[in-house]
């Protein structure tokens, strides 16, 4: 798929922009705070309802504008949508699709799909658990964007009860019962919903590992063999070979029984500590190197490959479901050292369209000459 | 900024649940330019609205008297009783005119983040009649929502040791007139386990 036509309004810095693209490569070249990253978020937001840089929405309208409006025409397999959406922060997006709204912002998930590199996906790496979660998730809903709803109706649930722990936590603490009558309904709901979601992380990473090892190996040969591996909060209670390349597809209601088990289990300390201890919102992605996690014992080349394989199994996994994704790669050329520059280049100039950025163009390699776009001053024009 | 009385009006307007400060403006410079005899009758129905309207002692609605119109119907069926969230529930439910049984109104559902736990709801008053009246039927109508199916879900517990009693819930599916192709796959999934034979 490409996307052929892009219009902002009022988003991040750009007031109104107007472009059209080829398929094949794109890219925009400018000095530093002209928008360059503006305008590929823009298109990644399409792709997810969210930005690779900031976790609300708040950022992405102009400041001082009340919304902003991102167009973009999607070509897949000959065929071409429309999609359109209104970012109003602290309100409900709106959509339409070919100039029809949609009940949902969410029903636009799906049309376009792409995989983006920037330079925060070194904290996949080095962050936080919830950056790999997030990761995972969110190729998740590329993949099968029924699980958009899935995911929110979980956190939905993890927060009621949540606020029911708290509460019940204080209570008992200040020398009452604490009301936990309801904490078995909240149990039910948590399980079926957080098997769902577990389910599908779990084969996820069992189809993901390989391509990651795979990528890794070509990213940077000389170093110890690379993998993933989902670590679950159900620990031994998790049945075997879930989430294994090769190993069964997990079961939605084995693990249910699995969580509402180990729901019981833990029940004293939750409330004690007025958390959820069990569930997807626990789990983590380790990242192996060797024998050694990456977090912690990797070297900074070691974690940008690191990083750079993750993207790259994703690419090369929802190439394999079908529809091509979009390659999106933001600033990322000035980070990485020749060999991986090269390797990038290689799966990128295959891709069926790929935008770059890039505040020098000698930073981008040979294998990537396309269209390019100048960027300055809140404009953008096509030099070549 | 307005001066005085009609930054006020308009300030409590924008209060009111659906208006934003632009609505609430408006309808304050309409109130401003009204007849001084529409306002007064919009003065008297608020007025009535507080003092007037009570709840049914029996099912929790919005009544004039102590039992509302529907449970003082003897043509309506006691033995199956309709539980919902709220009283425009019940509206709802009445506009279809298939449903000949009496209703419950628990006055919310189940949510924890707004403090509203089983005591906050009429769900004490729903197992006292369930104990002294002759109800064979309970029909679980709470919003198909994360809150309304843990409301469902805790009434089914608290429901299942009344001997005789049969809970439902009522079905989700695909609404009418629809599209098979455009329905969500949530809801596609649902209609689908939800199927019965013809």
């Amino acid at each position: 798929m490409y996307v052929r036509h892009l219009q902002v309004v009022d988003f991040r810095s750009w007031e109104h922009a107007d472009l059209s693209f080829d398929p094949g490569v794109s890219v925009f070249v400018g000095r530093n705070g002209q928008g360059k990253t503006n305008l590929v978020e823009a298109i990644g937001y399409v792709a997810t309802l969210g930005s690779h840089r900031v976790a609300t929405d708040a950022p992405l309208v102009r400041m001082g504008c009340a919304r902003s409006v991102v167009r973009t025409a999607v070509v897949n397999a000959g065929r071409e949508l429309l999609v359109e959406l209104e970012i109003t922060p602290g309100k409900a997006n709106r959509a339409r699709v070919n100039r029809g709204p949609v009940p949902r912002s969410r029903d636009v998930l799906g049309i376009l799909r792409t995989v983006l590199f920037a330079p925060e996906d070194l904290a996949l790496v080095r962050g936080d658990p919830g950056e790999r979660r997030r990761f995972l998730d969110d190729l998740l809903v590329a993949r099968a964007p029924r699980y958009a709803g899935v995911r929110s109706d979980y956190e939905r649930v993890l927060r009621q009860r949540g606020a029911l722990l708290k509460t019940a936590g204080s209570a008992r603490r200040a020398g009452g019962s604490g009301d936990i009558r309801t904490l078995e309904v909240w149990d039910g709901h948590l399980a079926a919903h957080g098997a769902q979601l577990l389910a599908g992380r779990l084969d996820l990473v069992a189809d993901l590992g390989p391509l990651v090892s795979a990528a890794y190996a070509g990213v940077a040969p000389e170093s110890r063999p690379a993998e993933i591996r989902y670590r679950c909060s159900l620990g031994e209670s998790l049945p075997e070979g879930y989430g294994v390349p090769g190993g069964p597809r997990a079961d939605i209601a084995s693990l249910e029984a699995a969580l509402l088990t180990e729901l019981a289990r833990v029940r004293p300390q939750e409330i004690e500590r007025g958390v959820s201890l069990v569930g997807p919102h626990r789990d983590d992605l380790e990242l192996v190197l060797g024998a050694a996690p990456a977090k912690g014992y990797a070297s900074h080349g070691e974690s940008w490959s690191f990083a750079l394989a993750l993207r790259l199994g994703a690419y090369e996994l929802l190439r394999d479901d079908g529809a091509e994704p979009v390659l999106v790669l933001d600033d990322v050329f000035a980070e990485l050292d020749r060999r991986r520059r090269q390797q990038l280049a290689k799966v990128a100039a295959a891709a069926e369209q790929v935008l770059v950025t890039a505040a020098v163009a000698e930073d981008v390699p040979e294998e990537l000459a396309g269209a390019r776009y100048e960027v300055h001053e809140g404009e953008v024009n096509r030099v070549g | 900024m307005y001066e005085g009385p009609v930054q006020d009006l308009i300030d409590e307007l924008g209060r009111l649940p659906g208006v934003g400060p632009k609505s609430a403006q408006r309808i304050a410079f309409h109130l401003l330019a009204a007849e001084p005899a529409d306002i007064s009758r919009l003065q008297e129905v608020l007025q009535k609205v507080k003092e007037g309207v009570v709840f049914c002692q029996v099912c929790g609605n919005v009544s004039e008297e102590q039992t509302c119109r529907i449970c003082r119907d003897a043509r309506r069926d006691p033995t199956v009783v309709c539980v919902v969230e709220e009283p425009k529930d019940v509206v709802a439910v009445e506009k279809t005119r298939e449903f000949k049984g009496r209703y419950h109104v628990l006055g919310g559902a189940l949510d924890p983040l707004s403090g509203i736990g089983p005591d906050q709801l009429r769900i004490r008053e729903l197992l006292g009649r369930i104990g002294s009246d002759d109800i064979k039927e309970i029909i679980l109508a709470t919003d198909p929502n994360t809150e309304g199916e843990a409301t469902a879900t805790y009434l089914v517990r608290m429901l299942r040791d009344f001997p005789g009693l049969t809970v439902t819930r009522l079905a989700s599916g695909l609404p009418m007139g629809g599209d098979l192709e455009f329905a969500d796959e949530l809801t596609l999934g649902r209609a689908l386990s939800g199927r019965r034979t013809v």
